[in-house]
């Protein structure tokens, strides 16, 4: 088991490696860098300025030197101001080690994000905890929510319960958050006037009701009819089982059979589907955030996409990287715990 | 301004779908008289849902393929009076209905949904038939030779597969990107793997027989390379074949998206086949494996694929909704749904005209759920067999 979960440690840290070059790559590429100093000097640089902008600053720099430094196991330069000898910030808004020294990502230094005009870690905490927020209450309408759909759905298969369930699941997996997000604000928010069309508010003066309500419910659904379908094909299968043969012909309930001896092995399989939801809820965060205007983290990646803004969009995508890698991690672990029949090797 | 009210609509639209409505009309005439030949697509008509799912997918495709007759504007173009009209409205200048009303550009948001079919319904399929056939060509060598072709393809599967897909559109879809080479050598390697594909796949059966080899593997090439520098190099001779470089640019980043998903089905489906009695006796006979591969293994993994591509056009129609809705490769005026859905979807817009939003919205919705219907009870079928 120790040497099972070393092995997808190392193989976990080798993947983040990779996607953090990969992103550092795409961020760094020569048009985004040339928009970053288009937008750092003044409007009507010439060429020429926008290069020595560029080279100044360091990002004429080996590329896998400058990696190093964003990763921090090399030493990060000041900048030299050539008229007066001394460092200088390469941005105003942020203050940075006046001589060389190991600053990156592993000494907790994110860089700085030039659409906030503040430093990376003073904008990304804040953003985490409003969707951390989101995520919770989602996960606390969706989970039991499709988990009793499976079950009622799989628990006599084939019956007429199951069918309406089964379609309403499928409907239910056909609908992206920015479609029933749109559906939904249209009925609660411009026709019935009942709920909050967006969440603003819920960042100033905190979660209700009235503003929290749609964001949940659209993000919840597109989940919902997933993870339901993958629990009534494993409550189908634990149904058909000699054991659940078995407690019937003793004389069991049927209630008592699905409860007592059907759930627990029902719930193995929807385990390992729940926790690699989080990767695509960090989709439908992203697109809620936009469509109802939560300062999270999924809004912040946008901003930080389309401002061109380097140093925050790296961390945004390290720690995405990050929680859908620790996410499949947990989910083989706990399945390989819940489940003995599994052996890992 | 004048307006016909509900019924008015409903029956306008009835009527500006009349193509649709004949051609579905053939495809049940046919469908129930050819019903015992046409094996499995016969039996999708057994269950509601089935059913269902056909009409809806025949449905959005006579809907794609008649949408110059359908629409009675063009996608583009803005009628100044109309601007945020309602549903109904008339035209006050021509008489003309707007019969689901106007956008904020004033275009017809009836007539852009029809055209935006158009375009999704060109880019998914398309998209997910190489999607497929990379996953294909990559997946059953990882199956069936296993160890280190396995390891090493499925570690960069995974690699991409951990990649949120939000983020991966955001890195490769922005405009700047189209100024370096990167999509252009994705867009290489990517298309590549069809006609490897059929090479591979015509090389290993006509082995024998050169006389045939060399007229499959010829038209393969010829027709492989003809769509290859249509697409990749914008360089068709024929001038037929061509892409604009943000839509190769889309169909790169969804094809990049979603092939390490058909991999690893694929891959668990080759695994699973390599113990099968039926590939000791190939092997026995002294068969390639690429042979084995190809010509056994694979018709014999057909049914959960089908099954697989079917939700992936689904999937694929929501991610290139999710494109449009965040702004990424598709142009501001294109009709596409995704597009449309943000257009509609700004706070402001969404509170006082609704339609604007909700037509593609419903659109988008119908034919993944149609897609998913389908792919449902061809499951089901499947696993009657």
């Amino acid at each position: 088991m120790l040497s099972f979960m070393l092995r997808r440690l190392g193989v976990m840290l080798l993947t983040m490696l990779c996607l953090s070059f990969v992103v550092f790559f795409f961020v760094n590429l020569d048009p985004n860098l040339r928009k970053l100093a288009i937008f750092q000097t003044e409007m009507r640089a010439s060429d020429q300025d926008l290069e020595s902008w560029l080279h100044r600053n360091g990002y004429r720099d080996n590329f896998f030197e400058r990696f190093g430094r964003w990763l921090g196991v090399w030493p990060k330069q000041p900048v030299i101001d050539p008229a007066t000898g001394a460092a200088v910030p390469r941005f105003r808004f942020c203050a940075e080690p006046a001589e060389a020294r190991f600053s990156g990502v592993l000494e907790g230094d994110f860089g700085c994000s030039t659409a906030f005009r503040a430093t990376v870690a003073q904008r990304l905490p804040e953003a985490l905890k409003a969707t951390g927020i989101l995520m919770f209450w989602v996960m606390i309408v969706m989970v039991p929510v499709s988990l009793l759909i499976g079950v009622l759905a799989g628990m006599r298969e084939g019956s007429r319960l199951d069918r309406s369930l089964s379609v309403a699941s499928i409907a239910s997996t056909a609908t992206p958050e920015y479609v029933s997000g749109i559906i939904f604000t249209a009925v609660f928010a411009s026709w019935l006037g009942l709920l909050n069309g967006s969440a603003a508010t819920a960042t100033s003066k905190g979660v209700s009701f009235n503003n929290f309500t749609l964001p949940v419910m659209t993000m919840a659904i597109y989940g919902t009819g997933y993870i339901a379908r993958m629990t009534r094909a494993s409550m189908a299968e634990v149904m058909t089982a000699q054991y659940i043969r078995t407690a019937r012909l003793k004389g069991l309930s049927f209630g008592s059979v699905v409860v007592k001896h059907a759930l627990r092995n029902a719930l193995i399989a929807p385990f390992t589907v729940i926790m690699l939801q989080f990767p695509w809820l960090l989709t439908g965060v992203v697109v809620v955030e936009s469509i109802f205007n939560y300062k999270g983290f999924g809004w912040l990646l946008v901003q930080a996409a389309s401002n061109n803004d380097i140093d925050l969009v790296l961390a945004c995508g390290l720690i995405s990287v990050v929680l859908v890698l620790f996410t499949q991690l947990i989910s083989d672990v706990g399945y390989a715990f819940l489940n003995p029949r599994i052996r890992v090797s | 301004m004048e307006k016909v009210g509900f019924f008015g609509i409903v029956i306008g639209i009835l009527w500006r779908f009349w193509p649709v409505w004949i051609a579905l009309a053939v495809v049940l005439a046919n469908v129930f008289k050819f019903k015992r030949r046409l094996g499995l697509f016969g039996h999708l008509f057994d269950s509601l849902t089935g059913a269902a799912g056909v009409l809806i997918c025949c449905f959005w495709l006579f809907t794609a393929l008649f949408a110059h007759i359908i629409a009675p504007l063009d996608p583009r173009v803005q009628v100044a009076v109309m601007k945020n009209a309602v549903p109904g409205a008339i035209n006050p200048e021509t008489g003309m209905v707007f019969l689901l009303g106007g956008d904020q550009l004033a275009r017809d948001v009836f007539s852009r949904a029809v055209y935006g079919a158009r375009i999704v319904l060109t880019i998914a399929p398309a998209a997910t038939l190489i999607a497929l056939l990379v996953g294909v060509t990559l997946g059953l060598p990882a199956g069936y030779f296993g160890r280190r072709v396995d390891q090493v393809l499925s570690f960069l599967a995974n690699l991409v597969l951990a990649f949120p897909v939000i983020l991966l559109f955001y890195l490769l879809v922005t405009p700047g990107i189209m100024d370096t080479p990167i999509p252009y050598a994705m867009a290489g390697v990517l298309f590549l793997f069809p006609i490897i594909f059929f090479c591979v796949l015509f090389y290993t059966r006509f082995k024998a027989r050169p006389e045939r080899l060399y007229i499959y593997l010829a038209v393969t090439l010829v027709i492989g390379f003809w769509i290859y520098s249509g697409l990749v190099f914008n360089a068709d001779p024929l001038g037929i074949v061509s892409i604009e470089p943000n839509e190769l640019n889309i169909f790169v980043a969804v094809v990049f998206a979603s092939s390490p998903g058909v991999f690893r089905i694929v891959r668990g489906l080759a695994m699973d086949i390599k113990t099968r009695d039926y590939i000791s006796a190939a092997q026995t006979r002294g068969e390639t494996p690429w042979y084995i591969m190809l010509w056994e293994m694979l018709p014999n993994a057909r049914g959960p694929l089908i099954v697989d591509t079917c939700l992936r056009i689904g999937y694929t129609t929501i991610l290139l909704g999710t494109l449009g809705f965040f702004g990424l490769g598709m142009g501001p005026e294109s009709p596409d749904w995704g597009t449309a859905i943000k257009d509609g979807s700004q706070v402001a817009q969404l509170r006082l005209f609704f339609w604007q939003g909700l037509t593609p919205a419903v659109s988008l919705m119908s034919l993944v759920l149609g897609l998913n219907l389908l792919a449902d009870t061809l499951r089901e079928q499947s696993l009657k067999d």
